[in-house]
């Protein structure tokens, strides 16, 4: 089975971390970069990205002629996805301990930032023949 | 590239190399590599004259260079000592060893299809839609695992045999469905994981021959995967079994699959494998949903649903009985099933469908779209959808 982890941001602004100590954004990037490989050592990562910042985020749709019609990003939203990883696990109790191993990402003081983590199954193929 | 060719020789070199060297976890690695050099050699010096005995060479090179390499360790006069190569084959260890208990479901998938199936790890990665680095390291997790739990690489007791075999066929019961349920085009490579698993199960019930519940495994791909080119649509979508094209279903696979269930049901021993493949070749052998045997099919579930107490088994034989018995009938059978199956979509769609065939036409919308909503699968959505539509106006 495989889920989507999704990690959370407050929105409205460049992300929190540029406001921290070097010391403490190098002790977050390393932390990220470790689990990265580990969900690899386990053999379960499909896919990880982190995303730009909010402040270079843009809302995009078409107008009439279906050209791009660019905006920036709401300001009142209050959530903003940071990044995610794709894994693939038997259960799904393993993919909510993995989030909540990411959930423990060191923040400015050294201490665990307790980051919200939404948790998604990504759709599949059918488990067996549809009958009828 | 002469692909069948290496995946049939593929457990053979390994056997023969691991009786020689032992450590299942660098053998199957230097198999693994000399099944890479004949991909890459043999389409331009052609296959050699003896292609079992070219590979079992350069893996047992490569096993010299890796004992040398570990020489520190290991004393090397003891493990490369040789020993007379006698001819058998060792698939059914192999596949003992691949599905070893102490492994999760994923690890022993991966590592049967690459020691047993021959496949190469970006073969396996791609069928499962996982990065190549993620599945080596699956496997090479599993063939640790393997090694901790200290179990040698052995001809099995009798024993042995029946109390792993169940694991084996579960193993290669999962390879099929994972191939089965895969749609066309852009998952071809997936639909030959069913192939590969009629293979290696053909094999199995070669090499133990007289097990009824192995004929039992093999006859039920055979029958379901006749069905496969006429399950789903042009674009993917799911065609449900009284919609499907029956000129399409595969014939021969359909009279091979039963006569092996038949000659299984004829040795005693019935088992979950032989009521599965039974039933799979009613609705095969039926030239429509009306003609089908429906009272052997819900008889086939009754015996189905002695051995484990399945909820979904209960699902199927409701079904049946509605097909026998009318809607009403189903429906009452399924609220009793209502506390094993809550928030379930299945319990939502089979109800949504019987709702349906009984004129409730509001109900089966209900049912339908909460079944859509909790479906993991794509396809499956997408029909749930599509049956709701229709129903749409009613509500």
């Amino acid at each position: 089975m495989k889920f989507m982890l999704m990690m959370n941001t407050p929105g409205g602004g460049p992300y929190q971390i540029a406001k921290w100590p070097p010391a403490a954004i190098t002790a977050h990037i390393e932390f990220m970069k470790q689990f990265g490989k580990k969900l690899t050592a386990n053999g379960e990562l499909v896919a990880a990205e982190g995303l730009a910042g909010p402040d270079q985020a843009r809302l995009v749709k078409a107008g009439k002629d279906g050209a791009p019609i660019t905006d920036g990003v709401f300001p009142e939203a209050k959530e903003f996805l940071a990044g995610y990883w794709i894994v693939d696990v038997d259960t799904a109790e393993r993919a909510y301990a993995l989030a909540a191993e990411a959930s423990m990402a060191p923040g400015p003081g050294g201490a665990p930032l307790h980051l919200p983590i939404e948790v998604r199954e990504v759709m599949s193929v059918p488990p067996t023949e549809y009958k009828p | 590239m002469n692909t069948p060719l290496l995946r049939e020789l593929a457990p053979q070199v390994l056997g023969i190399v691991l009786r020689r060297f032992r450590d299942f976890a660098a053998c199957e690695d230097a198999v693994q590599e000399a099944l890479l050099a004949a991909a890459q050699q043999w389409p331009s010096t052609g296959v050699p004259d003896h292609p079992r005995a070219w590979l079992i060479n350069v893996a047992t090179r490569r096993m010299i260079d890796h004992v040398r390499a570990d020489v520190a360790r290991k004393r090397r006069e003891e493990l490369i000592e040789p020993e007379p190569v006698e001819e058998r084959d060792d698939t059914m260890e192999l596949l003992f060893t691949c599905c070893h208990p102490a492994l999760s479901a994923s690890s022993q998938i991966a590592l049967t299809l690459r020691a047993v199936g021959g496949l190469t790890t970006l073969e396996i990665a791609k069928a499962f839609l996982v990065p190549e680095a993620t599945m080596a390291q699956r496997i090479s997790r599993a063939k640790a695992t393997i090694k901790d739990s200290g179990i040698p690489f052995a001809p099995p007791t009798a024993a042995d045999v029946i109390a792993r075999l169940g694991a084996v066929k579960h193993v290669l019961y999962l390879i099929f469905n994972e191939g089965y349920t895969a749609s066309e085009g852009a998952e071809l490579v997936r639909t030959d994981l069913a192939f590969e698993a009629i293979r290696l199960a053909r094999s199995l019930v070669r090499l133990v021959p007289d097990e009824p519940e192995l004929e039992g495994l093999l006859a039920l791909m055979l029958l379901s995967d006749a069905r496969r080119t006429a399950r789903t649509g042009p674009a993917g979508e799911l065609i449900p079994l009284d919609e499907q094209d029956r000129t399409r279903w595969d014939r021969a696979q359909i009279a091979e699959g039963t006569q092996l269930v038949t000659r299984a049901f004829a040795r005693g021993g019935v088992g979950p494998y032989q009521l599965q493949a039974a039933i799979a070749a009613c609705h095969d052998e039926a030239a429509s949903t009306d003609a089908t045997d429906w009272a052997e099919i819900a008889a086939l579930y009754a015996a189905l649903y002695a051995y484990d107490h399945n909820p979904m088994v209960a699902l199927n034989h409701a079904i049946a009985i509605a097909m026998v018995e009318g809607p009403a009938a189903g429906l009452a059978l399924i609220s009793a099933l209502e506390p094993r199956l809550a928030g379930h979509y299945r319990l939502d769609a089979v109800r949504g469908h019987l709702l349906e065939r009984s004129g409730d036409q509001a109900g089966a919308l209900v049912h339908y779209q909460r079944a859509a909503a909790r479906t993991t699968s794509i396809a499956e959505r997408d029909f749930l959808l599509a049956r709701a539509s229709r129903l749409k106006g009613f509500s």
